[in-house]
């Protein structure tokens, strides 16, 4: 059974804007799995497909066997947005509980997972601080906390580190890495950086813009486990050039980083 | 790692207040307006019925606290029954508005142009209504007044939630009740606290002009009526002193309340990261 299947899925929003056109993708469970393509592809759009946070026009998307909106009722997945999305009148700790009150877990049980979970994101000590007492780095280490404390088998990450500066952002794919490695989870991953899509991911699905298709699909088959190391090994490089050639040919200009386009559907 | 950490947790005492050095340029400014307040009356002679001497005030206040404090107790009884009222109402119906969005299209462009009205003007209807010797005439003024602050604010509060806050609790197929509770009511509680602040101001004014337009002789604002009609003007003032301690004592102790429950907010925040 697929983590994730997505059949013949169509988005198209009023005015007549097409932001996808028959995609199909299957996600194994266990793979980390990166969607990238010039903004206006819809690569967001598709995560929350598959969230069943807005539904597709046509097709249908499966999550653990599921129809996603079973899947969403159900808890199979957690999210994680560009913005931690956190709570500011709630500790850290209550913020990571959040999920799991909404679960009628007990509070020993809560407590404990929240240890875990801090343990986990290396934030252990700050469960007493509020949101705004952190970073803009260890806020969204809280957000992959609670979006994995009901230890769901899914984890869906739109640009998680997209607002972070390069530096904080290497260092959190690397613990990104472990921390999926160590849950066995499976991951779903926009992004717009190549070399953090070939860095995490074990799958690229490139995308192309207006209407978002799947443009390719590249299997990166660097070693694990992966370290600051595998960023200077010539394969990684091969792999980035790769992905970028793919772009470039699914027409989206290097560099290119414009405002979602809205386009004329033409069929 | 490119940390910003504030200090840990902070006592509740400096959680709650400034500290007594911040207050300094405070006093100095009432000390100064008190001294100026009373050396410009008699530098210019000014004649007590127009502006007494604040000694003048002092010493009638001082003399008259007993019955100061059981009319100001009277007329506050009036205004708490009021706030409650109108406060509670408020919230209510911010509440309803924020979950049915078809009851507040229906019904909001009313509230707004009713808001417009200068309430106080019920006054007199009001004493008619419920009758003049009845505390609950002066209830019903103070709740009007204070509902419709409360009304706007809280419900700008409940409203202006940021769309992923609902998507993330979308996503935990989180139900609407669990989303108010949580999310929602949370986010409105600063809001909420600034409409109740205002309302506390609102109820003492209700009361105190309710009074003005008839009421019983042990009201504050009966008798301030009453010592003007009759010229007692220092009199009079040592009642609005007693109608201003009691409207700060009322708004302080909101605030209070409100920097206990939103320590959590930027506008309270200020006062003790550093």
């Amino acid at each position: 059974m697929n983590a994730v299947s997505i059949k013949g899925v169509s988005k198209q929003f009023k005015a007549g804007v097409t932001a996808l056109q028959g995609i199909d993708l299957d996600v194994e469970p266990g793979e980390f799995v990166s969607l990238i393509g010039p903004s206006g592809c819809g690569k967001s759009t598709l995560l929350r497909i598959i969230g069943d946070l807005t539904k597709p026009t046509a097709g249908t998307v499966e999550v653990n066997g599921k129809p996603a909106e079973r899947a969403r009722r159900d808890h199979e997945y957690g999210i994680v947005f560009q913005d931690a999305v956190l709570y500011d009148w709630r500790t850290v700790a209550k913020n990571i509980s959040l999920p799991l009150e909404l679960l009628h877990w007990s509070r020993s049980k809560r407590n404990a997972r929240i240890r875990d979970m801090l343990e986990l994101v290396e934030l252990s000590g700050f469960e007493n601080h509020h949101p705004w007492q952190l970073s803009g780095g260890m806020q969204q280490r809280v957000s992959i906390a609670r979006a994995l404390s009901f230890s769901p088998s899914l984890l869906l990450m739109d640009e998680p580190f997209g607002a972070l500066d390069e530096m904080t952002r290497e260092r959190l794919n690397a613990e990104l890495l472990g921390i999926w490695q160590e849950t066995g989870s499976t991951v779903v991953f926009v992004t717009h950086s190549i070399p953090e899509a070939v860095f995490l991911s074990t799958r690229v699905v490139v995308m192309s813009a207006r209407p978002g298709r799947v443009a390719g699909l590249i299997e990166v088959d660097l070693p694990q486990p992966r370290t600051s190391a595998t960023r200077e090994e010539p394969h990684f490089f091969e792999l980035v050039t790769q992905v970028r050639e793919q772009l470039a040919a699914a027409g989206a200009p290097l560099g290119e980083t414009q405002e979602p386009a809205l386009v004329e559907d033409q069929a | 790692m490119s940390t910003i950490v504030q200090p840990a947790p902070r006592s509740v005492g400096r959680r709650v207040g400034r500290t007594a050095l911040d207050w300094i340029p405070a006093l100095a400014v009432f000390v100064l307006g008190i001294a100026a307040w009373q050396g410009l009356v008699a530098a210019f002679h000014v004649q007590e019925f127009l502006l007494p001497k604040p000694t003048s005030i002092a010493h009638a206040f001082w003399d008259q606290k007993s019955a100061l404090w059981s009319q100001g107790i009277y007329t506050f009884k009036e205004a708490l029954g009021g706030y409650v009222l109108g406060c509670g109402l408020g919230i209510l119906v911010a509440l309803l508005f924020a979950a049915w969005r078809t009851l507040s299209s229906a019904f909001m462009p009313y509230a707004v142009a009713a808001n417009a009205i200068p309430i106080i003007a019920f006054a007199p209807i009001m004493n008619n209504w419920f009758g003049l010797l009845n505390p609950f005439s002066k209830m019903a003024i103070a709740a009007v007044l204070c509902f419709f602050p409360v009304m706007i604010n809280t419900l700008r509060g409940l409203t202006s939630v940021h769309p992923s806050s609902i998507e993330l609790m979308r996503s935990y197929a989180a139900g609407r009740v669990s989303l108010f509770r949580r999310v929602r009511i949370p986010n409105a509680l600063p809001q909420m606290f600034t409409g109740l602040k205002i309302a506390t101001v609102l109820s003492m004014i209700g009361a105190i002009v309710g009074e003005y337009f008839g009421g019983p002789t042990e009201a504050l604002g009966v008798k301030i009526l009453n010592d003007s009609s009759y010229g007692n003007f220092t009199d009079a003032w040592a009642g609005i002193v007693m109608a201003s301690l009691l409207g700060i004592v009322f708004y302080a102790v909101v605030a209070l309340a409100e920097r206990l429950t939103t320590s959590w907010h930027p506008s309270s925040r200020a006062f003790h990261t550093e």
